[in-house]
């Protein structure tokens, strides 16, 4: 792995490291136990584990994997409504690749499409809306998944779909929202977490401010960050020399992408194709109130949980799973009773071994699967 | 779907449905740019801009040097191949 070594190599990596080793050895006088920072995006623990990130850090730091794939905390129910809607002869059942693979309680979209169910990977939202024009005589339905990252670009499409008329296309809305599962991990008794690195892309369309309350009110350092490796190192630094400093608040490395208001013209297009659901329910978490966004009543006409019968039934996660508590930094994922047995990449158990960005698939893929003395 | 792609606008195709034709690492493909033009930044202004792409939409401007880099780290982590092969596939999956 070259691009590795000339990553530990580069002066700047050494230099933070090294700072950041003087800083936890302050730190660590007086304290029971490691520091834990939660990286609440995948996008993050998938650099995190390509770069090796947590060898290059002392053992008085801990890195917790947050809940932030999108994929991985989909919820079987939900898949079972995805393949529900394929499986209609009149849809054509439209999706980002990542979610094809996400096990359901039947099956998967992957084995759906194998049964004959027309399901089709799309790159983009526009691409189900192309497909709408192009198959008049069919119902096209584009599955929105994903974070705020991905908000503005189904809200923008559905918009585009309204103003030509595009009668056949619709949206299985499964939007969900970054700060009330931040909130919900930070409310719940076992949670251990002293400081979080908030999620670049999401805060590029929502901005600084709606972090604020982490530091104000739960009095936790975060700093947005970004994707490259030195991003992360370094936004690692800002929160140690937060704690360092007696310092909490929300601070923005990623400056060159993230402007501090966000951006206004996705945020209106979010604002006015979706509303707050009451809750959703997250594959390890459960449900949590107000961590999805469905579409309006206004646009009823593109939404495919008005326009057919969707069930949404609630399938509880087998009970042998722990994604819950790794999550939440209690355990590791090693420390779960089935991990790598009944539970791995090929036959994931649990949301966490879903997707290459989810921990546990991390800790598996990358050869992690016992704690070495 | 969360990381995206640093491509450059390279013409507006449609002023009034805010698409433009953007290159991403040799692969041309054509992005809705609504989220990145204002006031101060019209489509027609737009081209030779480089933006991060998410699921064919331009998300935010970034500098020339900066694009690059990111190019750069994309293809380390093995994020680039995948990104274009679902950019090419398109529609016509
Ligand atoms: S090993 Fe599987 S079940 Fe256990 S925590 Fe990880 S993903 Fe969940």
């Amino acid at each position: 792995m070259k691009f590795v070594d000339e990553f530990r190599d580069s002066g700047k990596a050494k230099a933070l490291a090294r700072e950041i080793e003087n800083i936890v050895a302050r730190l660590e006088k007086g304290r029971a136990r490691p520091l834990q920072l939660m990286e609440f995006c995948g996008g993050h623990t998938h650099t995190i584990f390509r770069y090796g990130i947590e060898q290059m850090l002392p053992d008085g730091i801990e890195m917790v994997h947050g809940p932030g794939c999108p994929v991985c905390v989909l919820p079987m129910g939900r898949v079972d409504d995805c393949v529900a809607l394929a499986e209609r002869p009149e849809v054509i059942f439209t999706t980002f690749g990542d979610a094809m693979r996400v096990p359901g309680s039947r099956k998967s979209l992957l084995q759906a499409k194998a049964d004959g169910a027309d399901v089709r990977m799309v790159y983009s939202p526009l691409d189900a809306l192309e497909l709408a024009r192009r198959h008049p005589d069919r119902e096209v339905i584009f599955f929105g998944l994903g974070f705020e990252t991905t908000m503005p670009s189904t809200a923008l499409t559905v918009l585009q779909a309204r103003r030509e008329g595009v009668a056949n296309f619709s949206l299985f809305c499964n939007h969900i929202t970054t700060v009330p599962t931040i909130k919900a991990v930070l409310d719940s008794p076992d949670m251990m977490v002293d400081g979080f690195l908030a999620p670049g892309h999401v805060s590029m369309v929502i901005g600084e401010a709606p972090f604020q309350f982490i530091t104000r009110d739960y009095r936790k350092p975060l700093v947005i960050t970004g994707f490259e490796p030195l991003d992360i190192l370094q936004s690692i630094w800002m929160v140690l020399k937060q704690f360092d400093e007696g310092r909490c608040e929300v601070e923005n490395q990623y400056r060159r992408i993230v402007p501090p208001r966000g951006n206004t013209q996705a945020l209106k297009a979010i604002n006015e194709v979706f509303e707050i659901r009451e809750f959703f329910e997250w594959r390890g978490l459960g449900s949590i109130d107000h961590s999805g966004v469905k579409m309006r009543e206004a646009f009823a006409d593109f939404d495919a949980e008005r326009k057919f019968t969707v069930e949404n039934p609630r399938i509880a996660d087998p009970k042998s799973c722990q994604c819950g508590e790794v999550v939440k930094g209690v355990i590791k994922p090693w420390d779960c009773k089935i991990f790598g047995r009944q539970c791995n990449p090929e036959n994931p158990m649990g949301a966490l071994m879903v997707s290459s960005e989810g921990a546990c698939a991390a800790y598996y893929n990358n050869g992690y699967h016992r704690r070495t003395a | 779907m969360c990381l995206g792609i640093p491509g450059q606008i390279t013409e507006i195709t449609s002023e009034e449905m805010l698409m433009a034709r953007v290159t991403v690492a040799g692969v041309s493909r054509e992005v809705n740019i609504a989220c990145i033009v204002d006031d101060a930044h019209p489509p027609a202004s737009c081209v030779g801009d480089w933006v991060l792409v998410h699921v064919g939409f331009a998300m935010s401007r970034i500098d020339e040097e900066e694009a690059r880099r990111t190019l750069d780290i994309l293809e380390q982590l093995g994020e680039v191949q995948e990104e274009l092969s679902a950019m090419r596939q398109g529609a016509g999956a």
